[in-house]
């Protein structure tokens, strides 16, 4: 018998801590390899850990709700591996030097008869060899059969922690079979050396204590202090209090910078009105305004590398991929799930993959994959009415966007004039540790210009 | 529901595909006409279906191979008989190079969607030319698919899978089983999955498997076990390639007692490869050395009566073999 430790398991690419939300198992119970055990979250990923080894459940090492790093120790589990017990028993036969060598003077002694057999007897082929040559390998002269174990009996005596020497075989010659293992009644055992374990136990308990106390430094949230009589106090769920913290991270960490450009979509709406009945009809799903945008900023960031970037304890780190994050807000919540390699889809390939990854986050099934690696976020804020506002930016993203209503307003023509046109305000958020304003006006104008580079004629595929 | 024997299964099915697929069309010596085949498996198809969809060919089995496999290419679903299992060696080459390859060498976009019906096996006083297994011959054969019936009911569920698989599959039929075999089947369209083993008896103590004959010898002996207190698991493999490594596997593991029984001679047989299988992934759950029941390793099936029972492996000897390891 020996302590096993499950750590928290590396959760996906850029996800240093996570909590559990809820455990699956309770101290004491028996569990087998790979059942569940916990449900872990972070990032608003909840994630299902199974056990690494079978056994019991010794204890919990963590607290619910608490942010460990990755690898700290969360749960012991006691487990049967007979292997790690140190020199309790032998159960493949402890033999002495002296036994071993009278057995090798046996097959000695058998080689030789074989040996005379044969030159007494050339080889003549039986027709019923292969049934008869194993029943002649059976009625061989066997040292102790009753110490020859099979691999499933070996197997389960491990892992039932059984001395095999306290079996009675029921076999031929006394061979102990698979049965006699498992219909062998493990209380009847005389004691084994268990006692053994308890100090090597209590050495391990108390290191991860003391790991654990360098670790529990991380401030609880109090409500208490703002409540007066008659206010309701409901404790925030996970994913909500995943958003406050990813929200706190990115609001303390990064310095904001705000622009606005105003860009004229009148043809992106001209377009839109044109085909939608049609892709809709075609494809089964809605087009919205929203991939176009995306399709613009994918455009911008091929030019503008330093907008898909990361700040990284000092280095600028220039993204490969453009994966684009976007917004997705449910009754509830915010999501912000990843288009990967966003500039690997059509207009109409955006589309679908919004449609999946949105549908997904209402219906709560977002997984790690569609959550990590966004290199840059868009946020469809039109959707609910808004005409300006500063967004922010989504750790440790270097950008963000915010993608407000379409209105009509009257603008001057260059003849002098006014005409009605459909007009959109773009609100970008920059990091301004790693981009300046220039960069980012520039960046801007590029999106400006690829959304009015669209025409009532443009395809959609 | 109606009983059937062995043959009169593998009649219906194929009767009922020919008349819901105007496509199959089945051919081979003696098949057409009135005869119907030297067992009469295919009495009557060329009075319904027409001589154009049964229809008799040359003592050539290379051109049954070859006629299936461009019969697929342009639509077909070719039912080729070979007369006996024995006689498919001519025939060899257009099964493995073309029929076995078409699927691979055109990047899936044609298929030899073929069965070829082979009657195998001994036990019917045949001698040389009329009792061989030759599964091991085309085993091992990616691209080929094997199977055999071993009930009435796999019969007729099997050969209708084998007639709609876009894959070639060589179907093989046990002659000493059709009419030995009654047994109540289903009239409606029942099929089963054409690559699963099928575990015909629950028993914790030993695991038989194989197929055909001597699959019928192992559950004989495995009620007479029952009296003696040993259950054998024992399994119909029916998918002879690819081999249902899952099922065998788990049969194996239960009671880590296994015993491979083929009518074949042993060396190379298919036992051979279902023994590496559960060496490779059982062996943590073996509680006796993996055993082979089979043929002995000589030339082919005598004629001489008492010469023929020596060769066969019969109930006595699967029923011993299996107490043999019960008891181990």
């Amino acid at each position: 018998m020996s302590i096993k430790i499950i750590k928290m398991p590396h959760l996906g690419e850029s996800v240093t801590e996570a909590s559990i939300a809820l455990w699956l198992v309770s101290e004491g119970d028996k569990i087998d390899k790979y059942d569940p055990v916990a449900e872990a979250v972070s990032d608003k990923v909840t994630t299902e850990i199974p056990s690494n080894y079978s056994g019991i459940v010794k204890e919990f090492l963590i607290d619910l709700d608490t942010d460990v790093e990755i690898g700290t120790p969360m749960l012991s589990i006691e487990t049967d591996d007979a292997e790690e017990a140190g020199e309790s028993e032998q159960p493949f036969g402890a033999e002495s030097p002296s036994a071993i060598e009278k057995k090798e003077e046996m097959t000695d002694h058998i080689n030789k008869e074989i040996d005379e057999a044969a030159e007494k007897k050339p080889i003549e082929r039986d027709t019923k060899a292969s049934i008869q040559q194993s029943v002649s390998a059976e009625s061989e002269p066997m040292a102790d059969k009753k110490a020859r174990y099979s691999p499933a009996v070996v197997r389960i005596a491990q892992e039932r922690d059984i001395d095999l020497k306290q079996v009675e075989g029921s076999g031929k010659h006394g061979r102990i079979t698979r049965k006699d293992v498992l219909n062998f009644d493990v209380k009847s055992q005389t004691a084994a050396n268990g006692d053994l374990h308890k100090g090597s136990l209590q050495v391990q308990k108390e290191m991860i204590e003391r790991e654990m106390s360098k670790k529990t430094e991380t401030p609880s949230e109090q409500a208490a202090s703002y409540t007066t009589v008659g206010d309701e106090v409901v404790p925030a769920d996970r994913i909500r209090k995943a958003i406050a913290r990813k929200m706190v991270q990115s609001t303390s960490e990064i310095p904001h910078a705000w622009l606005m450009v105003e860009a004229d979509v009148s043809n992106i709406v001209k377009l839109r009105n044109k085909t939608k009945d049609r892709f809709k009809e075609l494809e089964g799903i809605t087009l919205s305004y929203f991939p176009f945008f995306v399709k613009a900023v994918v455009q911008a960031l091929k030019k503008h590398p330093i907008i898909n970037a990361s700040w990284d304890n000092g280095n600028i780190v220039f993204h490969k991929d453009i994966n684009i994050s976007v917004a997705v807000a449910t009754e509830e919540h915010l999501f912000v799930p990843v288009i990967q390699h966003t500039d690997h889809y059509s207009l109409s390939g955006l589309s679908r993959e919004i449609d999946r990854l949105a549908s997904l986050a209402r219906d709560g099934k977002l997984g790690n994959q569609d959550t990590q690696g966004g290199t840059m976020t868009l946020n469809n804020t039109g959707s609910f009415g808004s005409v300006q506002s500063m967004g922010i930016i989504n750790h440790p993203q270097a950008a963000i966007l915010q993608v407000e209503s379409i209105t009509k307003r009257f603008v001057p023509t260059e003849d002098g004039g006014f005409k009605a046109a459909d007009m959109i305000n773009l609100c970008l958020s920059i990091d301004h540790r790693m981009i300046d304003g220039l960069q980012a006006g520039r960046f801007l104008n590029d999106v400006k210009e690829n959304l009015q580079k669209f025409s009532d004629e443009s395809d959609l595929y | 529901m109606a009983m059937m024997t062995y043959l009169e299964a593998i009649h219906k099915g194929i009767e009922e595909e020919m008349a819901r697929d105007e496509k199959v069309v089945i051919f081979g010596e003696d098949v057409g006409g009135m005869k119907g085949g030297v067992f009469g498996v295919t009495k009557g198809l060329a009075e319904k279906f027409g001589d154009e969809r049964c229809f008799n060919t040359p003592l050539t089995e290379g051109l049954i191979g070859g006629l299936a496999v461009g019969l697929g290419t342009v639509g077909y679903r070719a039912i080729g008989e070979f007369q006996f299992a024995d006689y498919i060696l001519p025939a060899v080459n257009q099964l493995i190079s073309e029929a076995s390859r078409m699927r691979y060498r055109t990047k899936g976009d044609w298929t030899a969607p073929i069965t070829f019906r082979a009657p195998y096996g001994g036990g019917v006083r045949g001698g040389l030319y009329h009792s061989q297994s030759t599964e091991k011959v085309l085993f091992g054969q990616p691209g080929l698919r094997i199977v055999t019936p071993s009930s009435p009911r796999d019969a007729k569920a099997l050969i209708k899978a084998a007639i709609r698989c876009d894959d070639p599959v060589l179907f093989y039929e046990h002659k000493r089983l059709y009419r030995l075999l009654k047994e109540d089947v289903p009239e409606d369209d029942h099929v089963v999955p054409i690559d699963k083993a099928n575990v015909v008896r629950e028993g914790d103590d030993i695991t038989v498997i194989g197929y055909g004959m001597v699959l019928n010898h192992a559950l004989k002996a495995a009620e007479i076990l029952s009296k003696e207190g040993y259950e054998a698991e024992v399994v119909d493999v029916r998918s002879i390639y690819p081999l249902d490594k899952e099922t065998l596997v788990k049969a194996a593991k239960k009671t880590g007692k296994v015993l491979l029984v083929t009518e074949d001679n042993l060396e190379g047989s298919v036992m051979s490869e279902i023994s590496a299988i559960i060496a490779e992934e059982a062996l943590f759950d073996l509680d006796a050395p993996i055993k082979r029941l089979a043929g002995p390793d000589s030339p082919s099936m005598p004629y001489a009566l008492p010469l023929e029972r020596e060769f066969l492996v019969t109930e006595d000897k699967v029923l011993n073999a299996m107490r043999e390891l019960a008891e181990f």
